[in-house]
């Protein structure tokens, strides 16, 4: 089951004086199982490079392939192959629109046709999976809080039981601890459902703890696309671009370049902080 | 989806038409009209018609633009225009089934055909070049006196922009929250009547809430910079007639003025 773009492309407006080229050739295999981290600038085309992967845009030119076939031959069924590619929104708790919880997660099933009973499990399988609390789930979703809102949402979507979901921007308007507590539970449904996990971000801080792929665009094309660490190493280039490493890089290659013989490839805190006790102690402080 | 509607939209460009002072646009949109029904013969709808025409190209908008805008207006020409035909009483000419067209009814509605077009050509002509702000600058300027008679002027223009500036808005936000929920398989296309409309619930009900919270939003920044109304308030780009402005309402009353002579000499 894997997902497979072919030269893309995407022009906005075409032929008109106001088009805009928001991809560029773009060719991409993203196999089974990866959690990827999409990061870019604001209009570096993402969010409209996530779209075409569902079908919802068109693309001007060029071919996505799911399992194989082309999303966009004749008689493709949109509706299955959008269960199998979720997406969720920017600020998905925009979408939330019954009056409860669970009926509001059960919306995606039962637009595949499934019974009502079968929505009903899947709906409360998602909202387990997102960790909303059980009292939430007869609520009206505009009662709930912000963050709630949000795994409401998401779970809107994972009631569809995708094989890739892609999340753009998951992050976006939360504090550093709901943050936190989203990435977590992106993390842990990457590994109890083994789903592959596309994550749009502009913040490397975001992807570079949980992605083990890492693709970063620009202007409408691929620019990088490796490892974490493989990608930090460009830091200089990263930031041309309006982006930069994760913290930790930096202070580590300015240890480095002062004299301390640190790697500089560790991404979060905790790993730093034993990489640095780790020479400290070689060097016998 | 809404990319065909033109009617009222601004197209931006430089032209003298551009520069004038809304007011100026504003005031002359309105005695063009007039002027419209003042004039009642061939040689008046000329004159009208080239004055129309020498105003578009003044505009540097293009006029293929301009017709694009006419195209949702045709149907209700058509319809009125057949109306006219059919129902005015008269001279018959031609007798279809139960109904006449009628020499009278031919002769009116050419008449009303013309005023029509060049009626929504000329007040598309002050909407393209006139942005929505500037439009409502002017109509609270013009419609100032009317403040004496406790008419809330400038909250009623305040509005108008408020609302025109919400349109994209709204437009885009329609958009997003359409893919959010085909992305969870929503089906706006269906052939089904009642499912096309159930399909609207999904979309409807996230766009209202969406409209409330962002006018909420608005009316706290608003409340935040201190507005309270018109009183003691300036502007930052306050309407002032320059020389063209003066020329371009001498232009306007020689219009007027020949209108009306060519009413009087009967033509």
């Amino acid at each position: 089951m894997s997902l497979s773009v072919k030269d893309l492309t995407y022009i906005y407006e075409q032929g008109t004086a106001m088009s805009v080229n928001a991809l560029n050739h773009i060719s991409l295999e993203i196999p089974d199982g990866q959690f990827i981290g999409l990061v870019g600038h604001t209009g570096s085309g993402k969010s409209t490079f996530v779209q075409t992967l569902n079908g919802l845009l068109k693309p001007t030119s060029g071919k996505i392939y799911w399992n194989g076939q082309d999303i966009h031959e004749e008689n493709y069924d949109k509706k299955l192959l959008r269960a199998a590619v979720g997406l969720v929104f920017q600020y998905p708790e925009h979408q939330l629109f019954e009056t409860d919880v669970i009926t509001d997660v059960m919306f995606g099933p039962k637009n595949l046709g499934l019974s009502e009973t079968e929505c009903r499990d899947r709906a409360k399988e998602a909202l387990l999976s997102v960790g909303l609390d059980e009292r939430c789930w007869t609520k009206s979703p505009f009662d709930l809080s912000g963050g709630q809102k949000r795994r409401a949402a998401i779970a809107g979507v994972l009631a569809m039981k995708p094989e890739i979901l892609i999340l753009d921007e998951p992050t976006a308007g939360l504090d550093p601890k709901g943050r936190d507590e989203i990435l977590n539970m992106v993390r842990g449904m990457k590994e109890r459902l083994k789903m592959t996990i596309i994550l749009v971000s502009h913040s490397m801080d975001d992807v570079a703890e949980y992605a083990d792929r890492i693709i970063v665009m620009n202007a409408g094309e691929i620019m990088m696309d490796g490892t974490p660490a493989e990608v930090f190493t460009h830091s200089s280039e990263l930031e041309e671009i309006g982006l930069s490493a994760p913290q930790m890089v930096y202070i580590l290659q300015y240890l480095k370049e002062n004299g301390l013989p640190v790697e500089t490839d560790r991404l979060t805190v905790e790993e730093a902080c034993s990489e640095i006790l780790r020479v400290c102690r070689d060097a016998g402080y | 989806m809404f990319k065909d509607i033109t009617l009222g939209q601004y197209y931006q460009t430089d032209s003298i038409l551009h520069r004038l002072d809304p007011r100026v646009k504003l005031i002359g949109t309105l005695v063009y009209l007039v002027s419209l029904f003042i004039v009642r013969s061939v040689p008046g709808y000329i004159f009208a018609g080239i004055a129309l025409a020498a105003l578009i190209r003044l505009s540097n908008v293009p006029f293929r633009y301009i017709i694009r805008g006419m195209k949702s207006i045709m149907m209700i020409l058509m319809i009125t225009v057949l109306f006219n035909m059919f129902l005015t009483p008269g001279e018959p000419l031609i007798r279809i089934w139960k109904l006449s067209v009628t020499r009278e009814g031919v002769i009116f509605a050419i008449r009303m055909a013309i005023r029509l077009v060049f009626l929504i050509l000329g007040s598309s002509l002050m909407t393209l070049t006139t942005t929505p702000n500037q439009l409502t600058d002017a109509l609270e300027s013009v419609l100032g006196p009317l403040k004496k008679l406790h008419v809330p002027v400038h909250e009623i223009s305040m509005m108008m922009s408020i609302a025109l500036r919400f349109i994209p808005i709204l437009m885009e936000e329609t958009d997003k929250i359409m893919k959010a929920q085909i992305a969870r398989g929503a089906d706006f296309e269906s052939k089904n009547l009642k499912k096309r409309i159930a399909a609207l619930v999904p979309l409807l009900v996230p766009l209202f809430i969406s409209a409330f919270r962002r006018a909420n939003d608005l009316a706290m920044a608003m409340e935040a910079r201190c507005y309270r109304g018109d009183s003691g308030r300036t502007k930052m780009k306050p309407l002032v007639y320059k020389k063209s402005d003066y020329t371009a309402y001498a232009i306007m009353t020689a219009f007027v003025l020949c209108c009306v002579a060519l009413r009087i000499a009967g033509f």
